[in-house]
């Protein structure tokens, strides 16, 4: 060791110490990532050999008119995974910390508790919830709305936002007890000091409870949006993707024609086109929710 | 590492990847077709000890039932041969077998789908093994009739489906026909309907009556297409069903037989025939609101008839779609449960054709018939009580032994059964009129069976 460097400065032989945890990440991640990228550019039936495409499945993704609306429709499950959460989740938030529920662990709790189940059970029970002899008829029909009523999950106009639905009430929990951990930090004088200054609940509420927890939105928008985005579990056992196509999205096209279809090529060149995209927004929410920070 | 260093890195991995390409690196080896019969040896005991893996998806009731104990009783009789059985439901088998068939050790004995996306692959890889020797010494083809065995036919090269090597045999068979509420049909004063005509006034006589006239969920979007199917059996000539199912060349969905048979469906929807909202309600909650004596007539395959018998009793009656007149011969969508098919790379295909011989003789099909399943073969022969089940039995026997089953539509292009199944969702909810939802699914078809070749 020679003197002439401080101590804790980057060396060479630092990367030694990383080379296991580096064999492990790139064992199991970097590996099949490449895999999955030769895979794409090969128009293969996982059986026989592959024959040599190019970028030939790429540009039918964007030639698809069917591929091009199932990335359509996991932007429209951006908006229920993501936004819808994040409103409802900061109107919640404000009020049980506002208001200073008692019980308010009880509360944070059965909010969160969607969560704590696994999608394909809330895809299960949501599917019975939408059935035409389902929850939402039967609470329609009491209600004398009986017009209203109708196969949800089949309906071409319903299906996508009924998808949706089912998203914003498994993520909102997660937003909720985000940023009620943000709001909880805040410190009281703010309040006080807004108060003193004639600020109201909403003007309190947007000039100091909503710029502490910018932290926490990104990150919120950060998960959801994944969520959204790889939504998989849910399409797959509420509809598959019907009626016709209307609810269709990346990653069941990725299960299916792997799978389905013995498709590997396609498959894997729509999964790498989805990494990619995922890739793309959430660095973009985190730059955005970085700059505004500093 | 600095960016440009990490891309670089990444780059030369891809490259080093890339370097070859997926899939087998060597073509296949082609299995010796050129197995006599004489060269086939059918003395199982005299095989030597041999353990056979055997893959199958009979994990349900009344199918594991029968694959215990025909297992155990061939264990009995060969103790030479080892059965080593791994058993999984019909999805997990489904997604697994690609992977196992390509590895090096496959198992011996497989059940494959018969379609193109499975069967049909794996004939093209060159992975299963032809079984035409052991079919000529063992009597297979006296024991099914063709319109079975060709279910599990195609050529060496995987292109041509329901002619060429038989690959595999079936234990059970089905039958897409009509179930009806016996009980309620007698309560509206209606008998079981003879010609399809009838059927039609039945059904309007049972809406005017106030009840479902056919019980239908088409929310997994593949229902429909057995409902289709068996309307289209009424107008379109066996023949040409035959020829689109088995994506062939030659046929056209553009046809005015098709078109009567799509606005016929259509028909029933502005009637109000079908349950209501049926394209938001799942397969399995229809055929229980069915066995609750919700509906009168319901279309479906012979695989529902032990849960419908347990929910209704004789209540029950099952019978082929009624042909124009009352004595046309009958034609009925249907097939055989999964085939039996050798690995090519097995090492023992003599005790595995032994092995599937035994599952399938006719001393079998009595174990399956004790067990509550349909066998596809002697189905005449067994005696079962009066009633639901034999009404499932007389239909499926008079169909095969006419020759009048008509293959699944969703067998004509390894993307048909996704095609077909979302252009009836968007046909049944009036988005598609009858003669795009016709374009839709000829399109399909002509653009395979031309590269197909």
């Amino acid at each position: 060791m020679t003197a002439a460097r401080p101590p804790g400065e980057p060396r060479r032989v630092a990367y030694l110490y990383l080379l296991p945890a580096f064999a492990v990440y790139a064992a199991f991640l970097l590996f099949p990532i490449g895999r999955a990228v030769q895979f794409s550019l090969y128009d293969w039936d996982g059986l026989s050999l592959g024959r040599w495409v190019g970028l030939d499945n790429y540009a039918a993704i964007v030639a698809d008119e069917g591929l091009r609306a199932a990335f359509g429709h996991a932007l429209v499950l951006i908006v229920f995974y993501a936004l819808g959460p994040l409103v409802i989740g900061l109107g919640l938030a404000a009020i049980l910390n506002h208001a200073k529920v008692r019980g308010l662990g009880f509360f944070r709790t059965v909010v969160f508790l969607p969560q704590v189940v696994a999608m394909v059970v809330v895809a299960v029970a949501w599917r019975r919830v939408y059935a035409p002899d389902g929850t939402l008829n039967t609470l329609l029909g009491a209600l004398g709305l009986d017009a209203l009523t109708r196969g949800w999950l089949g309906d071409y106009t319903f299906a996508l936002p009924a998808v949706g639905v089912v998203g914003t009430w498994f993520e909102t929990g997660l937003v909720t007890v985000l940023l009620l951990a943000g709001m909880s930090r805040i410190p009281g004088e703010l309040y006080e000091a807004a108060r003193l200054d004639g600020a109201g609940a909403v003007r309190e509420f947007f000039a100091v409870t909503l710029p502490s927890v910018r932290g926490e939105i990104a990150v919120a928008l950060t998960l959801t949006v994944i969520a959204a985005l790889r939504t998989f579990d849910l399409v797959y056992i509420t509809t598959r993707g019907g009626p016709g196509d209307s609810t269709s999205v990346p990653s069941y096209e990725v299960y299916h024609r792997a799978f389905g279809l013995s498709q590997v090529g396609s498959a894997a060149a729509i999964g790498v086109t989805l990494t990619v995209v995922i890739f793309v927004i959430s660095f973009g929410i985190n730059r955005f929710a970085d700059r505004r920070v500093t | 590492m600095n960016p440009p260093t990490r891309l670089a890195l990444l780059a030369a991995g891809v490259l080093v990847l890339t370097a070859c390409a997926p899939g087998s690196s060597a073509p296949p080896s082609a299995p010796s077709t050129s197995a006599t019969a004489s060269a086939v040896r059918t003395d199982a005991a005299a095989l030597g000890n041999v353990t056979l893996t055997v893959w199958d998806q009979e994990v349900r009731g009344g199918q594991a039932a029968q694959m215990k104990q025909l297992n155990d009783a061939f264990q009995a009789k060969y103790p030479n041969i080892k059965l080593n059985r791994v058993s999984r439901s019909f999805d997990d088998l489904n997604t697994t077998l690609r992977l196992a068939l390509s590895g090096n050790e496959p198992p011996d004995v497989v059940e494959a789908n018969n379609g193109r996306s499975a069967m049909g692959a794996f004939v093209k890889a060159g992975q299963l093994r032809p079984l035409d020797a052991y079919a000529d010494v063992y009597g297979w083809k006296q024991r099914y009739p063709e319109s079975v065995l060709r279910y599990s036919r195609y050529s060496a090269d995987g292109k041509l489906f329901g002619e060429g090597n038989l690959y595999g045999l079936p234990q059970v068979g089905e039958v897409v026909g009509i179930f009806y509420n016996r009980a309620k049909l007698a309560k509206l004063g209606l008998q079981p309907p003879k010609t399809w005509a009838d059927f039609e006034t039945a059904l309007a006589t049972v809406k005017a009556g106030g009840e479902v006239p056919l019980q239908f969920g088409n929310l997994d979007k593949w229902p429909a297409v057995h409902v289709f199917g068996t309307v289209q059996g009424r107008h379109v000539p066996p023949d040409q069903i035959g020829t689109l199912a088995f994506g062939r060349k030659g046929a056209s969905w553009n046809t005015t037989e098709n078109t009567t048979a799509a606005e016929q469906l259509v028909g029933w929807v502005d009637k109000g025939y079908f349950a209501k909202g049926f394209n938001g309600q799942g397969y399995d909650p229809a055929w229980q609101a069915f066995g609750k004596g919700q509906g009168v007539f319901m279309i479906a395959g012979t695989w529902l008839l032990a849960d419908l018998q347990k929910a209704l009793g004789d209540d029950l009656g099952f019978m082929l779609p009624p042909g124009t007149t009352a004595d046309a011969p009958p034609v009925a969508t249907g097939g055989t449960g999964l085939p039996f098919a050798i690995t090519a790379k097995s090492p023992h295909p003599d005790a595995a054709a032994a092995y599937i011989n035994f599952i399938t003789s006719a001393d079998a099909m009595k174990v399956l018939t004790a067990t509550g399943n349909l066998p596809v073969a002697e189905t005449g022969q067994q005696s079962v009580a009066k009633g639901p089940q034999q009404d499932v039995f007389t239909a499926f026997g008079t169909v095969t032994a006419k020759n009048g089953l008509v293959p699944y539509l969703d067998y004509a292009t390894p993307t048909f059964a996704d095609t077909l199944g979302a252009a009836l969702q968007d046909l049944l909810a009036k988005k598609a009129t009858p003669q795009e939802f016709l374009a839709t699914l000829e399109k399909d078809y002509k653009s395979f069976a031309e590269s197909n070749g």
